[in-house]
């Protein structure tokens, strides 16, 4: 197929790179300032050199990628909240000329998924969004292969920072200021982490799996969140004296979407360590099924992203 | 197999033993009041309804929060027979904990993290109790910055089988007039 990637951040530069690999061409890469477009294949290493080198992508708008002959727009822009923009109006008009989407952009399937699936019915393209939830773990297409139906709940760790700083809490006895800069020091936090340790990034994971799950009817709005801002190193200690730990836990079913700090046991499936994430999948006929693994980072994600091309119908 | 039911043997259900009433083993963990009479009390509607007392475990050392003393008595008795008792030691007053495997009984963990001392701690865990169906069994606080800072106490609770949802929305409400965090279990699924 021939990509049109919009973002080049983490993902988008990653899906540029592994494209090839996985017998994909890439004919438009776009950040929000230029792009570069070639209906032949452009040349990704030397764009991104470009960039890097504080330079231009290419000499092209951003607004050229539209007008390119491309069978895949890959939206890979920063995931926004509310109106979830530029990226909703982006799968807008892809769809609009009849092209597939992929998003690695959570903004438009957790706040305005509805509206994505009633394009998406308008149109011959079609979406799919493997890579909003879980990084490299195959979460959406577990559920669909399942079917949506036969899935009671999906519950689990699905941010790595906060997974990271609860479990260096409770093996190191350190208080949160202590490890959350760590984290920054390790690259494991952002410099404003507020994100992930107050559970909007995780909350927007689970609200597109409760939309999954219900076919829609859920935002962020919608979301009950609590972060760990709030938890000491003592709450973990208590946890321990039981066998239990604490962990920022996500729950989603077709009636709401929680996700909060939670106990579970300290061997049990759902205390993943480090960075780790992890899904439990609640099946109705065949108990729970869980997918563990990185759930974030540019190669990680671009895989989630190639292989939703790859579960695209041919144009 | 068809030609041994063909044959004219005696019919299966005879084949039976018969049971002499199925006597089962069975756990009630209760709560009295530290009072003179209190067990013996508890004990009358136990022998009342024929069943054996297996042993009496007194926790006297193990007050529960409220000052309440746990106790554990083990008893034998029919299947059938076992509700009835369960439900005489109710009337009497008497307050069951759990009773059974199971059956009516189950263990929830919270953890709190808040001001828990400085909002009266022992009227936290009373409200706790006021929810129909859950008693406090065990308490643990740590309070490392010192009693007028922010504390955690991890809370267990038994609720009767299917009422865990009713308590921890108590414990909810509790801790959102006293602002606290819960940190609650994490229900469902294998893990």
């Amino acid at each position: 197929m021939r990509l049109a990637i919009l973002g080049a951040g983490a993902v988008g530069r990653s899906v540029a790179d592994l494209a090839p690999e996985y017998g994909h061409e890439v004919v438009a890469l776009a950040d929000s300032s230029s792009a570069v477009v070639d209906p032949d294949g452009i040349a990704v290493d030397a764009a991104l050199g470009r960039k890097d080198g504080g330079d231009a992508l290419g000499a092209s708008d951003p607004e050229d990628v539209f007008e390119t002959d491309y069978d895949v727009l890959i939206e890979a822009t920063p995931t926004t909240l509310g109106e979830a923009q530029p990226g909703f109006s982006h799968v807008e008009r892809a769809l609009a000329d009849d092209r597939h989407v992929v998003l690695a952009n959570k903004g438009p399937v957790a706040e305005r998924y509805e509206e994505l699936r009633a394009l998406e019915t308008e149109s011959a393209g079609s979406i799919r969004f493997e890579a909003t939830v879980g990084g490299a773990i195959p979460v959406c297409s577990t559920i669909e292969d399942c079917t949506p139906q036969s899935v009671s709940a999906v519950r689990g760790v699905l941010n790595g920072t906060a997974n990271f700083i609860l479990t260096r809490m409770a093996a190191e006895g350190l208080g949160y200021e202590h490890v959350l800069a760590e984290a920054q020091d390790l690259g494991v936090a952002e410099a404003d982490p507020t994100f992930d340790v107050d559970g909007t990034d995780a909350a927007l994971k689970f609200v597109i799996l409760a939309n999954v799950l219900a076919d829609g009817g859920f935002s962020l709005d919608d979301a009950e969140v609590t972060g760990i801002q709030d938890i000491p190193g003592s709450a973990l200690d208590l946890a321990a004296e039981d066998g239990l730990t604490i962990r920022l836990i996500g729950e989603a079913t077709r009636e709401g979407v929680r996700v909060g700090p939670r106990l579970v046991p300290e061997n049990g499936a759902l205390a993943v360590t480090g960075t780790r994430n992890i899904v439990q999948i609640e099946t109705k006929n065949a108990g729970s099924l869980h997918n563990s693994g990185r759930g974030a980072g540019g190669p990680e994600t671009a895989t989630a992203v190639l292989s939703d091309v790859g579960r695209l119908p041919l144009r | 197999m068809s030609d041994r039911a063909d044959s004219h043997e005696e019919p299966a259900e005879d084949d039976e033993p018969e049971t002499d009433g199925g006597l089962q083993a069975h756990t009630v963990r209760l709560e009295l009041v530290d009072e003179p009479g209190e067990l013996l009390r508890t004990l009358e509607p136990i022998a009342e309804r024929g069943a054996n007392l297996l042993s009496i475990h007194h926790e006297r050392g193990n007050i529960t929060p409220r000052g309440h003393i746990p106790v554990e008595v083990d008893i034998e008795c029919p299947p059938d027979r076992f509700e009835g008792i369960v439900d005489a030691l109710r009337e009497a007053g008497v307050n069951v904990v759990q009773a059974g495997a199971n059956r009516y009984g189950e263990e929830v963990n919270v953890v709190l993290v808040g001001h828990l001392v400085e909002t009266d701690l022992s009227d936290t865990l009373s409200a706790i109790e006021d929810s129909p169906h859950t008693s406090v069994i065990d308490l643990s606080l740590a309070a490392p910055e010192g009693m007028d800072a922010v504390s955690s106490a991890r809370v267990r609770l038994a609720v009767n089988t299917g009422r865990a949802e009713d308590a921890l929305a108590t414990v909810r409400e509790i801790a959102d007039a006293k602002e606290f965090c819960v940190v609650e279990p994490l229900p469902g699924g294998e893990t």
